[in-house]
């Protein structure tokens, strides 16, 4: 099993969650978090201050899925989340040793 | 207008600072209400006692203003309602230092501080300035006639120059100005700055002390003039640095009701918006003057008002027509040079005067009490540390999980921490 983890624009929150469902991924875990990479951030102005924005807001994805789906879920998740300027984000990929399903028990591909 | 002030300034803190930015407002107009009846109306209103310089105790306990009346005649009104009306100028004067010393000052050594500030400074300023009394009463307003409609040097070049003294004895900020301060809320500031602005034409139109041309002048001035400086700070804004913000146009239209507060019933319509143009783009460029000079002026007290203040009680030296004031008339429209000196007199007289005396007054409370607030505090933020309070309750899943009743925790004997048994 692997871990999916995409930093994506919020604005393409919705547009990554319909791909993964799409093809048939059963949940996701979405954060609020901030950051930068190349892309700086934007300047605020108060009475002619200059305050420079560093983070930028961003929405963190989580999704594990079995080892056979994951480069057309990574696929999915990047050509939704591309708009081609800069900001568009990462996405990573790791190991997950074991998953368990909270309510039954179930461990492994079937607790996914 | 005061707690429209709260408000502007609370806007222009941190989050962790709202309360006590909006209580050092709310606790002044407490404080210089019970002052006011004591004996502020009567130091400031009551007969003059040394050459222009202060009122007496004749009305300690606002007494005998209960039947009396004031104002020229045919237009008379009680005395009462006069010192009620000037009461707002002697609250919102004290209020408006607040901006110069936001984040870091202990409010117990506020009060006091604006408990003894009224009394020595604002309360003579107001009867040098406000009281006429035939050439018997203050000694710039009825003396040397000097004009000041509704307190362009009484309230804000005094507020300012006290604000500025108050910045230098307290010290800056911990982490400015490398680290800004940037504000919390700006549409709690734009809702201040509306406050404020509808209120002042009570103030500046309410000087007429009736309803009658002059209140209509001062009023359609103090509109103009607010709108023109609104206008002026923005285009300032927009060449240097490229944007017109949201900060700039509540800024701006502070500054201009500021600048016309002395002039509103000296000049003409058109030449308020030529003042208010001035002081928008003037005082924009003025409130960097703190980084260049190095002293924190949290919320631009000295930029607005002390800048603003002067410059529109020195434009009617420039700009005033006889036919609105009555007399003297500026250099600009035949009148010489005469009512520009004694302008220049009464700013920096009041200037001066409120300078020092709040430095050496600040100075007393900081040796004594402590006017500055504990570095941790100002660090963890001052609403917690001085009110007990937070502005905000974000409602986070983790919130609120401290301070349980005792009650409740003695039923669970499992959260009561090992050791403590």
């Amino acid at each position: 099993m692997q871990l999916i983890t995409a930093v994506v624009k919020p604005f393409q929150l919705d547009a990554v969650k319909d791909a993964v469902q799409a093809l048939g991924v059963a949940g996701m875990t979405v954060t609020e978090v901030s950051g930068y990479g190349r892309q700086k951030g934007h300047v605020e102005l108060y009475r002619g201050a200059e305050y420079s924005v560093e983070f930028v807001p961003k929405a963190r994805v989580e999704v594990v899925v079995d080892d056979f789906d994951v480069d057309k879920v990574v696929d999915a998740v990047v050509a939704a989340a591309r708009t081609g300027r800069i900001g568009d984000g990462k996405v990573w990929v790791t190991e997950v040793r074991e998953v368990i399903r909270v309510r039954t028990g179930e461990r492994g591909v079937d607790a996914l | 207008m005061t707690p429209g002030l709260a408000f502007f300034y609370g806007g222009m803190v941190r989050a962790r600072s709202v309360l006590n930015m909006l209580m050092m407002s709310f606790a002044t107009i407490g404080l210089v209400s019970v002052l006011w009846v004591l004996y502020g109306y009567s130091l400031a209103f009551g007969p003059d006692s040394f050459a222009g310089l202060i009122g007496n105790l004749d009305h300690v306990g606002l007494a005998g203003t209960l039947d009396a009346v004031t104002g020229p005649a045919h237009h008379q009104i009680p005395v009462l309602v006069f010192g009620a009306f000037q009461l707002m100028f002697a609250i919102i004067t004290p209020a408006l230092i607040t901006g110069a010393i936001a984040d870091r000052a202990r409010f117990g050594a506020w009060l006091l501080f604006a408990g003894v500030w009224v009394t020595v400074v604002y309360f003579p300023v107001a009867h040098w300035v406000f009281d006429f009394d035939g050439g018997n009463g203050g000694w710039i307003g009825d003396r040397l006639g000097a004009l000041d409609f509704a307190g362009g040097t009484a309230v804000h070049v005094n507020a300012g120059a006290a604000g500025l003294a108050l910045a230098l004895v307290l010290g800056k900020r911990h982490g400015w100005p490398k680290e800004r301060f940037k504000p919390h809320n700006l549409p709690l500031v734009l809702l201040g700055a509306g406050l404020l602005w509808f209120g002042w034409f009570g103030f500046n139109a309410g000087s007429a002390l009736a309803a009658n041309g002059t209140a209509g002048t001062a009023f359609i001035n103090t509109q103009v003039a607010t709108g023109a400086a609104m206008l002026g700070w923005l285009l300032v804004e927009r060449i240097r640095d490229g944007k017109a913000t949201t900060l700039g146009a509540a800024s701006g239209a502070v500054a201009g009701l500021v600048g016309i507060t002395p002039a509103c019933a000296a000049l003409n319509p058109l030449m308020s918006v030529v003042l208010g143009v001035v002081c928008g783009a003037v005082c924009a460029m003025a409130v960097g003057l703190k980084y260049k000079l190095g002293f924190d002026d949290s919320l631009d007290v000295v930029g607005v008002h002390l800048v603003g203040g002067a410059l529109g009680s020195l434009l009617i030296g420039l700009l005033a027509t006889a036919t609105v004031t009555g007399g003297p008339a500026g250099l600009l429209f035949g009148g010489g040079l005469a009512l520009l000196g004694k302008q220049v007199v009464a700013v920096l007289a009041v200037g001066v005067y409120s300078f020092g005396l709040s430095w050496l007054i600040g100075k007393a409370v900081d040796k004594t009490i402590g006017f500055r607030l504990a570095p941790a505090d100002e660090a963890a933020g001052i609403d917690g540390a001085e009110h007990a309070e937070s502005g905000y309750d974000w409602g986070g899943l983790l919130s609120g999980r401290r301070g349980v009743p005792a009650a409740s925790t003695s039923d669970t004997p499992a959260a009561v921490p090992a050791g403590k048994e």
